[in-house]
């Protein structure tokens, strides 16, 4: 029987700040910002929101979709960069909130942007071994820019919550991975703020990863750029993945759809997740979805999803990803400063 | 300051990370923060778990300027009785834009950081009610 996504959710904090804003206070070019970037404002966590809180809605939405009782969870990864306890998993907390139970396989994920996407495919390898019924995979941020660095414009934070099990309303056909040692970005124990090499994070990181995960997927499936719907890519900013789309010989029509960076920024761990998201919710029974991440380090993880006739009865049975998107207030820098909590005492 | 015991909280956490309350059997009556004894029916009650379904009205609320400690970052913030919508009454934080929170308006509980008990201290998590209507 057929195994892959059985209920999906999301959640995006309500506030913005604009690339305008930031701009603004830096004294910068805010034209060439927003067009170098692609990204026109980006989300922003209130005081009382953080990994565990979006984690906790994403997954209440994705146990609406599924429809099943909330103890048949048998396994909870949550991937993410910005996990509040250093030590202590933001699953076990997560788990009480949904009532998921107690017979529960769960572990905290760390891959920089892809430890959600990993999360779906250890979810997907214990429910086909069949050693759980269900599993819960969630990849979610609130992440940070250094003041006045170029991840200012576009740190961002969502996430996306997708249960895996059998009888499916997208199933997954396949996944693999690409994985090398890569030091492109990183955050050392202790430190508030990743560093980044620069210039380095393009060509041997991001595009080397996803257009070769990508390729191999292709390859495996014995599949073409025209043979899918829909492309979904890590989203860092808005042309990264439209140029890896380019690179690979996807189309600006099969990105549309799973292109939410422009609108709500990188949500990291939350990115392509959110782009899977919004994705299903206007995919039509027989499609083909192709996604793939990336996680600084390095690693890209590619899937490829066909859409089943479930989705017709499961996606209204919670808030679509756009209610998220355009539900927004706009703030100025000082009060996201506030929300980020960005001035020491 | 800690401003609630570890323990207590634990036990606490399904009333407070659920809105899981209790309910009478027999007469209907249900009860939030939980109750192990119907006051109504006595001893001849019957209680059983109840989840609320977080959704509610506000009945009244307060706009807190002086925060009590570890709340400071949240200041000001409205605090409100709503009465759920299954009938029992509970009070709680309102987020959302102060100007908006009024008597009478629909909310639904969202699930929120709660305090900090400092920065090297257990996160507490809960409830809070947003605005629906
Ligand atoms: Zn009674």
């Amino acid at each position: 029987m057929d195994i892959g996504i059985v209920g999906y959710g999301c959640y995006i904090p309500v506030f913005r700040i604009s690339v305008e804003e930031i701009a603004r206070v830096w004294n910068t070019d805010a034209d060439s910002i927003k067009k170098g970037l692609m990204i026109e404002e980006k989300s922003v966590p209130d005081v009382d929101e953080d990994t565990i809180t979006i984690s906790v809605e994403a997954g209440r939405n994705a146990l609406l979709r599924a429809g099943i009782e909330p103890n048949k969870i048998g396994a909870i990864f949550i991937g993410s960069e910005s996990h509040p306890y250093a030590v202590k998993p933001s699953g076990t907390v997560v788990a009480e909130a949904l009532d998921l139970g107690r017979d529960l396989m769960a572990a905290d994920f760390e891959f920089a942007c892809k430890a959600g996407t990993a999360a779906i495919q250890c979810c997907y390898g214990l429910v086909k071994s069949g050693l759980i019924d269900y599993g819960l995979a969630i990849g979610a941020d609130t992440s940070q820019g250094r003041p006045g660095d170029a991840l200012e414009y576009t740190a961002a934070a969502g996430g996306a919550a997708f249960i895996l099990g059998r009888d499916p309303l997208a199933i997954l056909d396949s996944t693999l991975s690409y994985t090398s040692d890569t030091s492109d970005f990183w955050r050392r124990e202790g430190q508030d703020y990743p560093s980044h090499g620069a210039r380095f994070t393009g060509k041997p990181a991001y595009f080397k990863h996803v257009i070769s995960a990508t390729k191999n997927i292709m390859e495996k499936a014995s599949l073409k750029p025209r043979d899918f719907n829909y492309a979904v890519f890590h989203m860092p900013n808005g042309k990264f993945p439209s140029a890896a789309a380019k690179t690979l010989g996807f189309t600006k029509e099969q990105m549309a759809p799973g292109f939410v960076v422009s609108r709500i920024g990188n949500c990291y761990s939350g990115s392509s997740p959110l782009g899977l998201s919004r994705v299903l919710d206007t995919a039509k029974p027989g499609e083909k979805i192709l996604l793939t991440s990336y996680g600084s380090g390095a690693g890209s993880d590619s899937f490829i999803f066909t859409v089943t006739d479930k989705i017709l009865e499961r996606r209204d049975k919670a808030p679509l990803t756009d209610h998220y998107i355009s539900r927004k207030r706009n703030i100025d820098y000082g009060t996201y400063v506030r929300l980020k909590g960005k001035l020491k005492e | 300051m800690v401003h609630s015991s570890i323990p207590l909280f634990w036990r606490l956490r399904k009333a407070k990370y659920r809105l899981e309350g209790t309910k009478c059997r027999k007469c209907k009556s249900v009860f939030f923060p939980p109750r192990s004894f119907c006051s109504r029916c006595r001893r001849k009650g019957e209680i059983e778990c109840f989840p609320f379904s977080g959704k509610g009205t506000i009945i009244s609320y307060t706009i807190i300027r002086t925060p009590p400690e570890g709340f400071e970052k949240q200041s000001p913030y409205a605090v409100a009785i709503v009465k759920l919508d299954e009938g029992a009454q509970i009070s709680g934080q309102v987020i959302g834009d102060l100007k908006e929170v009024e008597t009478g308006k629909r909310v639904s509980a969202v699930f929120r950081k709660m305090y900090e008990d400092g920065p090297q201290g257990v996160i507490n998590y809960g409830l809070k009610f947003a605005l629906t209507g």
